[in-house]
């Protein structure tokens, strides 16, 4: 991971707007900005982010690169787009978010621990294994991800909501030996490993 | 008359035994009486959901959209794609408008498609469920099989984030749209109008990884519903109602509050009006029960 990033500073020096701009998805937009902060102001949890979309992508021209990427400030962002109908540039912003904390974690820079890149990542694992989503074998692993004593804490503490979803008919328990899943897993993993490898590939990350 | 064909998506949470499964029973009877006709698509996969950026980056998440879009174009020719998640809607049509709009990342798209024995076009339209209702049914024809006006009930229109932004329903603005309120006047129930976290955002998937942040959210969107003297809430998203409706026991434990107002679909209240059981709106699924509702289907 460190290596990518020696990599990717070697590569770009001091110029980390062409480094988005190549490697972010749709990065290329963050010089429309105009600084005007209404993103900022229209985020649900706008207060808990250290920066603002408005001062990432001020920060972004101005080099501030670790600054950027080490911050958990894009993993607040819940996909509500509040930010992208109201720009009036029309920045992309939530994936410009999306893109930065993508990259951030592709470099190993976004912070360790941070809950919303864990589950993330325990989310993508768990729908590419069988092509659709195991919602008990995923909440299991949000729970036991901080080690075992901590799940079973978390387990229960959560028990009852469990229960009556279980009770409601929305979690089976019998997921856990199975469960939905497609026919073609081969063909979906196989599908989005190249996938990745094409936009490593485009990206410089390969 | 012939039924209206659509390529149904119905996405991960809407399968049996899954957190949304009285979604897609409850579509039944408005389906019949609407002449819809949902033909699932063969073998569909997850779309990735709001948070499968983290992991994911750009092209796999397309790659996962453009595989449900190549099978609904292969299986089902000429029809359109209808989800009725806003997550699965969302990242479906956002995969169809950039393949649509950059040749190149269609390119890449088919070359990692092949893998899995699949092209695509790119002829599908992906499209929400509400859409299908307002634009392809229309309201006269909708408010025709109500047998049970609802008017007993006062209902908080919910419509949150992503049936909303960044596509939203056409025509419809992004910070008040009125679309679910007519669907809730239509069915004879009066639609909580001063309702001021109508667009307001759950939280998302946040609700798992920041649940503090997101049960602030969850407490206005339900007690702005009290404060309007709603009923119930209606949504048409799958992760609001599950957020909105499953933690406020949570909130009701850290907080000393008493929220317990129910949380269901459009389509349920919709079977209800249109003369289905309880068990044909799927109203067991609720962990807040819906008696209001109960007591008017019989």
């Amino acid at each position: 991971m460190s290596d990518l990033n020696t990599q990717a500073v070697t590569r770009y020096k001091n110029n980390f707007l062409k480094e988005v701009e190549e490697r972010v998805e749709d990065g290329h937009m963050v010089k429309m900005c105009m600084q005007c902060g209404v993103c900022a102001g229209s985020c649900p949890l706008g207060p808990h982010w250290e920066h603002s979309p408005q001062k990432i992508f001020m920060m972004i021209r101005a080099g501030k690169r670790e600054d950027v990427l080490r911050s958990d400030s894009m993993w607040m962002c819940t996909s509500c787009y509040n930010c992208i109908v109201r720009c009036p540039r029309k920045l992309p912003i939530t994936h410009i978010m999306h893109g930065l904390a993508n990259y951030a974690h592709r470099l190993g820079l976004a912070p360790k621990g941070q809950p919303t890149r864990e589950i993330a990542k325990l989310f993508w694992d768990n729908l590419v294994k069988t092509g659709r989503v195991n919602e008990l074998k995923f909440s299991l692993a949000m729970y036991f991800k901080d080690g075992f004593g901590q799940g079973v804490k978390n387990a229960m503490a959560m028990q009852g909501v469990g229960l009556g979803l279980v009770k409601a008919g929305r979690l089976n328990p019998m997921e856990i030996i199975g469960g939905h899943k497609c026919k073609d897993q081969s063909g979906i993993q196989k599908m989005v490993a190249k996938a990745r490898e094409i936009e490593d590939r485009r990206r410089g990350l390969a | 008359m012939a039924k209206k064909q659509y390529a149904f998506y119905p996405g991960c949470s809407s399968q049996s035994g899954a957190s949304a499964a009285n979604f897609v029973p409850s579509l039944e009877l408005v389906n019949e009486k609407l002449g819809i006709q949902f033909n699932e698509i063969p073998d569909w996969n997850c779309c990735g959901a709001s948070i499968g950026y983290g992991e994911g980056g750009e092209l796999p998440r397309l790659v996962l959209n453009a595989r449900n879009l190549a099978l609904a174009e292969q299986h089902l020719p000429g029809q359109d794609m209808v989800s009725g998640c806003p997550a699965c809607w969302l990242a479906t049509r956002e995969t169809a408008e950039r393949l649509h709009e950059f040749d190149s990342l269609l390119a890449e798209t088919n070359e990692a498609l092949k893998e899995a024995g699949l092209n695509l076009k790119g002829t599908v339209k992906a499209r929400h469920m509400v859409e299908v209702l307002i634009e392809d049914v229309g309201f006269d024809a909708m408010k025709a099989p109500v047998v049970k006006p609802l008017d007993t009930l006062k209902i908080a229109g919910y419509v949150g984030c992503q049936t909303n932004r960044p596509f939203g329903i056409a025509g419809e603005s992004f910070e008040n749209p009125q679309y679910l309120d007519k669907i809730i006047e239509t069915i004879g129930a009066e639609p909580a109008t001063k309702y001021e976290q109508k667009v307001t955002c759950c939280g998302g998937a946040l609700a798992f990884s920041e649940p503090e942040k997101a049960q602030k959210q969850i407490r206005d969107i339900v007690e702005s519903a009290y404060d309007q003297g709603a009923d119930l809430i209606v949504t048409p998203c799958q992760l609001c109602q599950a957020n909105v409706e499953i933690y406020q026991s949570e909130i009701n434990k850290k907080h000393g509050t008493k929220l317990n107002l129910p949380v269901v679909y459009y389509s349920q209240l919709m079977t209800v009006a249109y003369g289905g059981s309880a068990k044909q709106a799927g109203l067991g699924g609720q962990l807040i029960r819906a008696e209001k509702l109960e007591k008017i289907a019989g």
